[in-house]
């Protein structure tokens, strides 16, 4: 997944679509949040200059689906979550998962999430219609997280079977939040792929990944033209971080 | 200080009487608590899979394999997904006349005034459903993997009448995914539905990769 931070509007369009497309639950008290359940969190950064140098950039934060000593994968004690050599998606196996929350204090990006209560659907009042069969509700006490929509991946890998085909064509298989972002500002596609238009893009030199010197190899590059937005994607000692000299046209 | 009762002092009877305890614990455990674990429910209607499957007796089901007969009616969508327990629409591809039934039986003629006649689809009991957190592909495995149905749903294809229905009081789940045999001993593939029988045969199959949780789960 490659997400443009320069055509990212900060709509949110994502967090909803995502929360819809996962069956994520609502709490009464949305306010909370701590508590509040989300698997792809909106982030808010600033740069930190005074009026009228100010800028302010959003950045959409999935998991990472860490490549190299998946942190939250090495210490699960339960084997509840695992990394599918096949994808290389990081999965959440919830009926797996004894919540101790451990992999919710090794995951450098705080993509996982807790559930403190069982998933809150009021009945009678529709919510529950809106449930997807695809995905299944979480019950209190396991962690959970973003998937990259895997559900997708079989819904597309069943279709192509029934063409009678093994291989996924590119677009096939994309996230709810690629879907649903106004701006096009998320690619999704095979990095390994070199047809895919993902692959060419994290190329490019203004591409980076969040806390790229930990080693985790994560899968999601983010794009951004800014020297100050790359900046804050890692943690830099002064004079430590280079930035790229746009080349000459 | 306690004494041993003058009735167990002679060794026999002790062991006569652990014995008589052990085989009443046995039956307990391995014939009542089984019998009282599952509710059976009869299926609302009978159907007769071995007379549909036969083609010298009904004609219009079609396929040259048994599979492909399985799949006139369980059928694959064009999305690729699984259409599972046929819908009422299915049955009255054939069966379209409430009032000229297709054959003698009596049950064909409730079936039609019940359920034909009033646009009513037939609650059937499913007996393979997995738990809400089972992913499976039926096309994965009988179109690219090319299993026969009865390797997983055994002789089910070829019964006279629907077995009933045994769920499990306590999960909700249906006897099949457990298996018949409390011991959980397996004789053929089709014995049991648990995460370990799909794991095995896919190692058995050389497609360890699939053993990956997210190839199953959801």
């Amino acid at each position: 997944m490659v997400i443009d931070l320069d055509k990212c509007t900060g709509c949110g369009t994502c967090m909803v679509a995502c929360a819809h497309e996962n069956n994520l639950s609502v709490r009464p008290d949305e306010s909370d949040i701590q508590r509040k359940l989300t698997w792809m969190r909106l982030y808010k950064i600033t740069k930190d200059e005074p009026y009228p140098k100010t800028e302010v950039s959003y950045f959409p934060r999935p998991c990472m689906q860490c490549d190299h000593h998946t942190p939250c994968v090495s210490v699960c004690p339960a084997t509840a979550t695992d990394y599918d050599i096949n994808t290389g998606i990081v999965s959440q196996i919830y009926t797996r998962c004894i919540g101790c929350r451990y992999c919710m204090a090794a995951c450098p990006y705080h993509a996982r999430v807790f559930n403190w209560w069982d998933g809150y659907f009021p009945r009678g009042k529709g919510l529950e219609n809106y449930l997807s069969p695809e995905v299944s509700v979480r019950m209190r006490g396991v962690v959970e997280k973003c998937t990259f929509c895997h559900h997708r991946l079989m819904r597309a890998k069943s279709k192509a079977y029934a063409e009678g085909r093994r291989e996924l064509e590119e677009g096939e298989y994309v996230t709810a939040c690629t879907e649903a972002c106004p701006a096009k500002a998320i690619t999704f596609g095979d990095l390994n792929n070199p047809e895919h238009k993902v692959h060419q893009l994290i190329k490019s030199p203004y591409a980076f990944r969040l806390l790229e010197r930990l080693g985790t190899e994560p899968k999601v590059y983010y794009l951004s033209k800014k020297d100050w937005v790359r900046k804050m994607g890692d943690n830099y000692l002064p004079g430590e971080f280079k930035p790229v000299t746009p080349p000459k046209a | 200080m306690q004494t041993i009762p003058e009735y167990l002092k002679s060794s026999w009877r002790g062991w006569v009487l652990f014995g008589v305890g052990f085989l009443g614990a046995l039956i307990v455990g391995w014939v009542i608590f089984p019998m009282v674990l599952y509710s059976q429910h009869p299926q609302p209607m009978n159907f007769n899979h071995a007379l549909h499957m036969d083609p010298e007796r009904v004609s219009g089901i079609e396929g040259d394999t048994e599979r492909e007969r399985c799949l006139y009616c369980h059928e694959f969508r064009d999305d690729g997904t699984f259409a599972g327990i046929p819908k009422l629409s299915k049955c009255t591809e054939c069966h379209e006349d409430p009032d000229s039934p297709l054959g003698q039986t009596p049950e064909e003629k409730e079936f039609l005034k019940r359920y034909v006649a009033n646009h009513q689809e037939i609650p059937w009991y499913s007996y393979y459903k997995q738990p809400d957190c089972v992913y499976f592909s039926h096309i994965a495995h009988v179109k690219m993997g090319n299993l026969e149905c009865k390797t997983c749903h055994g002789d089910h294809g070829s019964r006279k009448v629907l077995p009933v229905y045994q769920k499990n009081r306590i999960t909700g789940y249906s006897r099949n995914i457990w298996g018949y045999r409390i011991s959980g001993l397996k004789k053929n593939t089709w014995d049991r539905m648990k995460m370990d029988d799909c794991a095995e045969c896919h190692k058995d199959m050389g497609h360890e990769n699939n053993n990956s949780c997210f190839v199953c789960h959801k």
